[in-house]
């Protein structure tokens, strides 16, 4: 194939597999229009009414594609398969989520000036991920990955009065330089190796590049590209920053970051590193057999990041006495047992990273919506100011409790379930010391989770006054509960939508454009 | 009807849940009413079971199965059902929870703030204990347990004493570590076994034509699996009942818990425990079992004799009753450890008659605080001239609780020792000094409560109102009941046992 047919004939490729993304980009583009046309003062809510139903659209577009056949244009960069619907409905919701939240947070003059940015920065950075999810081209990953990057920045800085919003927004945008540096610095000995950006191209060339004699270089990126990628999903050794940046940013954007960019940056480890390195085989000259090196020799890597994000994630949570601060740890700890199954890579592995990303995006979501609310009306982001809560609102402090269990892992709630599924693979796997790191983590969990529960119900607050809660907090902490409740007691339907629809094998299969 | 008996049971304490919920908080007297006619409901049911249960039947009555999660494994799925049954096993255990569960919610009539939480949170523990006995499936055993745990943490630490946020805490964190350690043995079980059915993992584990047994054949277990299997399983329950070293949450958690939680604790929630141990340990691994009775039976005359040293020095009687309760579940373990059919009846007699006599004993102590103000020895005495029925009552239960014959303490003591004396005489006899230091301290706190020269303060005191002594007649009727016709617990047991736990002599 030469350059002109590669490109000359844009118009035949299916550009319909792409309308979500269309339609985020174009609600992003109207809102700022909207936002430099309208009157300073006005009020900009009616710009998150807009947002949010065009995340609603985009929602549809990405169901009527799941299920489909995989499709993918733009010379293969560009794909559509159950991998990708999955992530992108992920990352709807939990922006849909943030958008909620934020209505009520924004409004406040001044705590967020220019709200109007706010919510099209989120729609980029929502684009971001998007892209990043259904790329398979290292190129348009990391033009998905630094719009997500470059657009959270800004959000985290949001608060321009600030003095610890300043501070984190620099310091998130610092180590995030360093990290994508990092990782396009191991993006780069693959690219040289191979000799192509395309995801499928370079799986393919470099199984006989491992063999030639480079199989160390192969080794350095893979190193490199974990160790930057580390730093979307906060997991260690690339973690540091997420306690300062979660603490300094606006609640709804430190909601934003735990599970949409966190979720994120796994699809695109997951992307990168399946099939990059999943056909890879070692070949041992002395007794002639194979074996998978993302299997055998690789996945020891990732359970060691995994085991040490959960140890240090929930160690150090325990001593927290800001409580976005402990959810931060406590997303250092999940991002650990994100990894698990990728670090087992059973068969079901991919199902138990969606399941688990659907119980973690609910659990969160739903706690951030009250840990927003009870911090702005207590002015402190003690942990303390949830201290006599449910005198004060019972049905959030019923509601918060269901989301920390499910954090925690405690039955009847989605996050037990979720957990559960990854044990029992983990025991399949024979990885008995994971299982147990994550049983034992498990358990020192309970001690801050429950130290939360603790304050709500056991110690007097300051005021006895009832909290008000505004309508679409509710609406969020609402839908947040049910669901948790409802996927805790009954897993099944989710379980089969997420089998049925999102089948990993897709992500290997050639496309039919 | 009777195809969803046991579900109903099970479920039946979230039918107060519901009514509560609509109860406004203002109406205390409504609340508390309609909380302990919530448990009647159970009760009843529990009862209509006995009632219909046919001790003659082998293995488990009123079964019935509903598919519940389906886990996809490329096309086929494995499934998890929800399973329930019932035995002569976990029949008695029903009743005996509900029962419990009826008196504590008289004696929690002296929570003094939050009634309409107390009472919700009550009849969900209620739930979950009900579905721990009619589970035959180990992922809904699992869940029903963590069920009784986390509302058992929040009755722990808003209503009870000064330190109850402590106490509930290292509840919590033990009982985590219990469950947690359970939860690898379930889902290793899983995966080895392809099933979660406890009946199916007990055929696979111990019938002879098993491929699991026979070496070479795939699937095989190997003894050092299974010895590490059971060992997990022995100290996830172990923290439950609990063993020595493990009992220190009891200790905190029964001197801050309220009255009534530790009633439902001490009365059925350590029993599951023990319970556990003979429908999993026994069940699964009789070899091990077997040949690891001694260290059993070494554990068993430990928790004997250091809960009642302990129990001797206590000058706090809630204090006391805990140690006492260790040393008491000493002796179930002494009957596990028999490996005979009279040593397991025993143990199971045991479980049911610490349950019923625990509970009347925390009850009692419960009201002679609230009226008192305290449970220390020292600051109390000559009770009896003020109290003569409490006091009264508190001496017939202190004689129970140190196996007076004609009480269902004796019973379940007797039979536990003649079957360790059976197998293990030295350490039988070694655990029966335990006897002896369980008059001793039981006498020693009864009487320094109730004779002797008597506090100015106390000496006006009311006794026990109409609606107190109650529960105190019903838990006492029932140990005295099963003292002297034992048949009532026995004869459903006889077929079961033999059923449970196969390659058990006698």
């Amino acid at each position: 194939m030469n350059g002109a047919s590669k490109w000359g004939n844009l118009a035949q490729y299916d550009w319909t597999v792409m309308s979500p993304e269309f339609t985020i980009l174009g609600v992003a583009t109207l809102l700022s229009l909207l936002d430099l046309v309208m009157n300073k003062n006005s009020d900009r809510r009616i710009l998150a009414w807009i947002g949010f139903i065009g995340i609603l659209i985009a929602g549809y577009f990405v169901v009527q594609n799941t299920g489909q056949n995989v499709v993918s244009i733009l010379n293969d960069m560009y794909r559509l398969d159950g991998f990708a619907n999955a992530f992108k409905l992920i990352f709807l919701a939990g922006v849909a989520f943030v958008f909620l939240i934020s209505i009520n947070y924004v409004d406040e003059k001044k705590n967020v000036k220019y709200s109007g940015e706010y919510y099209y920065l989120m729609l980029m950075a929502l684009l971001g991920a998007m892209m990043m999810a259904s790329s398979a081209d290292l190129i348009t990953l990391f033009v998905g990955l630094e719009l997500l990057s470059i657009a959270s920045y800004i959000l985290v800085g949001t608060r321009k009065n600030h003095i610890q919003s300043n501070e984190s927004a620099f310091k998130y945008v610092i180590s995030g330089g360093i990290a994508s540096a990092v990782t396009l610095y191991g993006m780069s000995f693959i690219y040289g190796l191979t000799g192509s950006t395309n995801l499928y191209v370079m799986a393919e060339r470099l199984s006989s590049v491992f063999q030639g004699g480079f199989d160390f270089l192969v080794y350095l990126s893979f190193f490199l590209m974990l160790v930057g990628l580390a730093f979307k999903i906060s997991a260690v050794p690339y973690h540091m920053w997420a306690p300062d940046v979660y603490q300094g940013s606006p609640t709804p954007i430190t909601a934003f970051l735990s599970v949409v960019s966190k979720a994120a940056g796994f699809a695109i480890i997951l992307r990168i590193f399946l099939i990059i390195f999943g056909n890879l085989v070692n070949f041992d000259m002395t007794n002639g057999q194979q074996s998978s090196v993302l299997v055998d020799t690789l996945g020891l890597y990732i359970a060691i990041v995994a085991g040490a994000s959960m140890i240090i994630g929930n160690t150090l949570a325990m001593r927290q006495v800001n409580i976005k601060r402990m959810m931060a740890y406590s997303g250092i700890a999940q991002a650990g047992y994100l990894l698990v199954p990728f670090a087992t890579l059973t068969v079901l592995m991919f199902e138990q990273t969606i399941f688990y990303l659907v119980a973690y995006l609910l659990a969160n979501m739903g706690a951030f919506a009250i840990i927003m609310l009870v911090n702005r009306d207590r002015q402190t982001e003690d942990v303390k100011s949830f201290a006599g809560l449910y005198h004060r609102a019972p049905w959030m402090a019923i509601a918060m409790t269901f989301f920390l269990l499910s954090l925690a892992g405690l039955p009847i709630s989605a996050g037990f379930f979720g957990k559960f599924y990854i044990f029992m693979s983990t025991i399949v796997h024979s990885s008995y010391w994971l299982a147990g790191i994550m049983l034992a983590t498990s358990v020192v969990s309970y001690f801050y989770y429950f130290g939360v529960i603790r304050q709500m119900y056991m110690r007097p607050g300051q005021t006895e006054a009832p909290l008000k809660v505004p309508f679409t907090v509710a609406a969020v902490v609402l839908v947040a509960l049910a669901g948790t409740i409802a996927v805790g007691i009954m897993p099944d339907p989710v379980l089969q939508y997420i089998h049925h629809n999102f089948p990993l094998q897709q992500m290997f299969q050639a496309s039919g454009q | 009807m009777a195809n969803y008996f046991l579900i109903i049971l099970t479920f039946s304490p979230l039918l107060g849940v519901l009514l509560l919920a609509f109860v406004p908080r203002s109406l205390p007297g409504t609340v508390k009413a309609l909380g302990i006619l919530a448990t009647l409901v159970p009760l009843v049911l529990a009862l209509m079971l006995y009632a219909n249960f046919n001790s003659a039947a082998e293995g488990l009555q009123l079964v019935q199965q509903w598919n519940w999660i389906n886990i996809p494994v490329g096309d086929q799925a494995i499934p998890i059902n929800f399973e329930v049954g019932v035995d002569g096993l976990s029949m008695p255990l029903l009743v005996l929870t509900t029962v419990i569960a009826t008196i504590s919610a008289f004696a929690a009539l002296t929570v003094n703030k939050r009634w309409k939480e107390f009472y919700i949170l009550f009849l969900i523990v209620e739930m979950g204990m009900l579905g721990v006995f009619t589970s035959t499936n180990l992922f809904q055993f699992f869940i029903f347990f963590e069920f009784t745990i986390i509302p058992m943490f929040f009755m722990m630490g808003i209503w009870g004493y000064k330190d109850r946020e402590k106490a509930s805490m290292k509840f919590l964190l033990y009982n985590g570590v219990g469950s947690a350690i359970m939860l690898i043995v379930f889902v290793a079980l899983f995966i080895l076994m392809g099933t979660l059915n406890i009946e199916e993992i007990k055929q696979l584990l111990t019938s002879p034509m098993s491929p699991r047994n026979v070496p070479d054949m795939p699937g095989f277990i190997p003894e050092g699996l299974r010895l590490g299997l059971f060992l997990a399983l022995l100290v996830a329950f172990a923290i439950k009942i609990p063993i020595v070293p493990f009992h220190t949450w009891m200790l905190k958690a029964y001197q801050e818990a309220h009255p009534a939680v530790i009633m439902i604790s001490s009365g059925v929630l350590i029993k599951i425990g023990g319970y556990a141990l003979i429908r999993m340990n026994a069940a699964f691994f009789p070899e091990w079992m077997n040949q690891l009775s001694t260290l059993i039976a070494v554990l068993g005359v430990i928790n004997i004799l250091y809960g009642a040293v302990l129990a001797l020095v206590q000058d706090e009687l809630k204090l006391m009753l805990a140690y006492s309760s260790v040393s008491h579940m000493g002796i179930v373990l002494l009957g596990l450890a028999a490996m005979n059919a009279e040593g397991f009846q025993g143990a199971i007699f045991q479980m049911v008659s610490h349950g019923l006599i625990a509970a009347l004993m925390f009850y009692m102590v419960a009201l002679i605080h609230e009226r008192t103000g305290t449970s220390n020895i020292r600051e109390l005495g000559g009770l009896a001239k003020s109290m003569p029925i409490i006091s009264g009552i508190l001496l017939t239960a202190m004689m129970a609780s140190a196996g007076l014959p004609g009480m269902s303490g004796f019973i379940s003591e007797f039979m536990s020792f003649v079957g360790l004396f059976g197998t293990k005489p030295i350490i039988a006899a070694i655990g029966a000094l335990g006897i002896i230091l369980t008059a001793v301290y039981l006498l020693r706190a009864t009487l320094g409560a109730t004779f002797g020269p008597i506090q100015q303060k106390h000496e006006s005191l009311s006794d026990a109102q109409a609606i107190e002594v109650v529960p105190m007649v019903v838990l006492l009727s029932l140990v005295i009941l099963i003292g002297i016709y034992p048949a009532v617990l026995s004869e459903p047991l006889q077929t079961t046992l033999q059923n449970i736990v196969p390659r058990i002599g006698g």
